[in-house]
C-alpha cells in the first residue's frame, strides 16, 4: 500500500461526498476494533490490500465509487463517519465473488454486513431496509399473503399461504431490531407529533 | 435409493409463493414425478436474508427458527430460492459449528417453544435432483426431444457460494452441477462471457440504475452467445431478469426479448408435461418459439 493509493482512496470518497481531506484528529483509531467486535468483522485486519476483491466485484465494474478494497482501507485508517454514512456500504450485492478469492480470507461479504450493521447502530440505516423490517415484522415475510395471492394460488391448486408475524416480532424484540421499525418509532414519537425523520438522502 | 424414504420439508420463502408460482408449481410436479414427498410447514417465515444487512443476529435467529420447525418434524429442508438457500445453509453451518451461537439463538427460540439441535440438512431443490435423483435417472426419464436447445445457465450466486458452507459440493470457479442438470434434459448449457455475473437483486432497493446495468450486461451476453433462453432456479434472479426485463429494455434502450425459464419447467417439458401444468402461462417473456418447435404449444402460452 503506497501513498498514492491512499490519496486515491480519499479522492474517491470526496468525489462521492463533499470535498474534504483526511484530518488526522478526526480519524478514529478504534474503528477497526469496533468492526472486529461485530459478528464476521473480525478478519478485517488481515487485508494486505492486494485488490483481488475489487477486481472481482461486479458492482465495482459498473459503479466506480464502490470499491471493496478502498472501503476496507478507509475503515482501517479509522475513517468511521465517512464509511458508515456513505451510500457505498449498502452497495454490496452479496455475490461472494470476493469472498471466494480473497487470499487473506478477510471474508469480505460477511465483513460488509458487519459494516452495515454498525452503520445501522450509528443511525445510518438505509430507508429501503426500514421498509423491509416493517414488512417482515408485519407479515412474517416480505410480501403479504392476502386474499388476492391466495385466490391466484387456489386457481392453480397451490396450498393456501398463511402468515406468522408474531414470532418474528418476538425475535426482533429480543434482538433489539424492533426499535428500528416504523411501529416502534411511531409509538415513541406519539407525544411530540409531526417530528418526522427525513431518511438519509444523499 | 428407495423412493419411499425421500421426504423433505418444502421451504418456499417470501418470493416463490407470491411472485414465482410457475416455479413452485413445476417444482412440486417434478418432485412428484421422482417420488420426492414435499411437506408444507405453514409456520415457516422469511429466511432472514434481507435482515442480514441490518442485524446479523436477528437474521441468524430467523433462519434458525425455520430449521427448528423442520427438525421438529424430523425432516431435512428443501429450498427453491437460491438466496434463501444461501441464508439457511450459512446459518446452519454456523450453528452446527458454534455451540455458543446455537445456545444464544435457542435462548430466543425457547420463548416460541422451539429449540434447534443442529440435525437438519438444507438442500436446494436442484442440488437434490443432482444428488438424490441423479443425472442418469433424469436422462432415462426424458421423453421429449429438446433438440439441443441452446440456453444460458444462471443458478444464482448462493447456489454454490460461500463454498465452505456448501461443503464444496461444486467448484464455484469452475462449476458443472447446474450445467449437467441442464444438459440431462436434452437442452444444451451454452457458455457465455458474463456467466458469473450476479443479478444485482440485493441492491435493487439501493441503486436501481446499478442493478439494472448488471442485468443488462448479463442479458446482452446471453443473447450474444446465441442462446434462446435463460434457465433459472432463483425467484429473485427471475424478478431481475424476467419481471423487470421490459423496464430495463426501456431504460437501457436495448432489446433482449429473452425468455426466462425455471429449470423445473425445462425439465418438465423434457419429461413430457404440458406447458400449462408447468405454469408457463405465468411466464412473462413467452418462450412461444421454443415451445412450438418442440411441438408442445398450448393456446394459452402463445402471445
Ligand atoms: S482480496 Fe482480501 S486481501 Fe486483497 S484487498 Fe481485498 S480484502 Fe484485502
Ligand atoms: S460480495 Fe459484494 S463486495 Fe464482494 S464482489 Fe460481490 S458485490 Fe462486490
Amino acid at each position: 500500500m503506497n501513498e498514492n493509493q491512499d490519496a486515491e482512496a480519499v479522492e474517491e470518497v470526496t468525489k462521492a461526498q463533499e470535498p474534504k481531506v483526511i484530518k488526522f484528529d478526526e480519524l478514529d483509531p478504534n474503528f477497526k476494533y469496533e468492526i472486529q467486535a461485530e459478528p464476521s468483522g473480525e478478519f478485517i485486519t488481515r487485508c494486505y490490500a492486494c485488490g483481488t476483491c475489487t477486481a472481482s466485484c461486479p458492482v465495482r465494474s459498473i459503479e466506480e465509487t464502490f470499491n471493496p478494497r478502498r472501503i476496507i482501507h478507509m475503515a482501517l485508517l479509522g475513517m468511521k463517519k465517512e464509511v458508515l454514512s456513505s451510500e457505498f456500504v449498502w452497495l454490496c450485492s452479496t455475490c461472494y465473488a470476493c469472498f471466494e478469492r480473497c487470499p487473506q480470507d478477510v471474508r469480505i461479504t460477511e465483513m460488509m454486513n458487519a459494516l452495515k450493521n454498525l452503520a445501522v447502530k450509528n443511525g445510518y440505516i438505509h430507508p429501503a431496509f426500514t421498509a423491509q423490517i416493517d414488512l417482515i415484522q408485519g407479515h412474517g415475510r416480505l410480501y403479504e399473503a392476502d386474499s388476492f395471492v391466495n385466490k391466484k394460488r387456489a386457481k392453480i391448486r397451490l396450498p393456501e399461504l398463511t402468515e406468522s408475524p408474531d414470532p418474528i416480532k418476538a425475535i426482533f424484540k429480543a434482538t433489539g431490531l424492533y426499535e428500528y421499525s416504523t411501529e416502534a418509532k411511531e409509538s415513541k414519537e406519539l407525544p411530540q407529533s409531526g417530528n418526522t425523520e427525513g431518511g438519509s438522502n444523499e | 435409493m428407495s423412493d419411499a424414504k425421500r421426504k423433505y420439508a418444502l421451504y418456499l420463502g417470501c418470493t416463490v409463493p407470491v411472485r414465482a408460482q410457475n416455479y413452485e408449481l413445476s417444482a412440486r410436479l417434478i418432485a412428484k414425478h421422482f417420488g420426492i414427498e414435499l411437506v408444507d410447514i405453514p409456520e415457516f417465515t422469511c429466511c432472514g436474508f434481507p435482515i442480514k444487512s441490518v442485524d446479523q443476529r436477528s437474521s441468524l435467529v430467523m433462519a434458525a427458527r425455520n430449521l427448528a420447525l423442520a427438525e421438529k418434524q424430523g425432516l431435512d429442508m428443501v429450498t427453491l430460492c437460491t438466496a434463501c438457500t444461501g441464508t439457511q445453509v450459512e446459518a446452519n453451518h454456523e450453528l452446527k459449528n458454534d455451540s455458543d451461537k446455537l445456545a444464544e439463538v435457542n435462548k430466543i427460540l425457547k420463548k416460541d417453544g422451539l429449540e434447534y439441535k443442529g440435525t437438519v440438512n438444507v438442500h436446494h431443490f436442484a442440488r437434490l435432483l443432482y444428488e438424490d435423483v441423479g443425472i442418469d435417472r433424469i436422462k432415462q426419464e426424458v421423453k421429449v426431444d429438446l433438440q439441443n436447445l441452446a440456453v444460458g445457465a444462471h443458478p444464482g450466486c448462493h447456489f454454490t457460494k460461500p463454498s465452505e458452507a456448501f461443503e464444496d459440493f461444486d467448484d464455484p470457479e469452475n462449476p458443472h452441477v447446474y450445467d449437467d442438470l441442464i444438459n440431462a434434459t436434452g437442452a444444451r448449457s451454452n457458455p457465455y462471457s458474463e456467466r458469473e455475473l450476479c443479478c444485482g437483486g440485493a441492491i435493487l432497493g439501493i441503486r436501481v440504475d446499478v442493478a439494472y446495468a448488471m442485468v443488462g450486461k448479463k442479458l446482452a451476453s446471453i443473447k450474444e452467445s446465441g442462446s434462446e433462453a435463460m434457465i433459472l432456479i432463483c425467484p429473485f434472479c427471475n424478478v431481475m431478469y424476467e419481471q423487470n426485463q421490459k423496464k430495463i429494455e426501456k431504460e437501457l434502450e436495448q432489446g433482449f426479448a429473452m425468455p426466462c425459464i425455471y429449470y423445473t419447467q425445462l425439465l418438465g417439458l423434457a419429461l413430457g408435461y404440458n406447458p400449462d401444468e408447468l405454469g408457463f402461462k405465468i411466464n412473462r417473456v413467452k418462450p412461444s418459439k421454443i415451445l412450438e418447435r418442440i411441438g408442445v404449444t398450448s393456446e394459452k402460452t402463445t402471445t
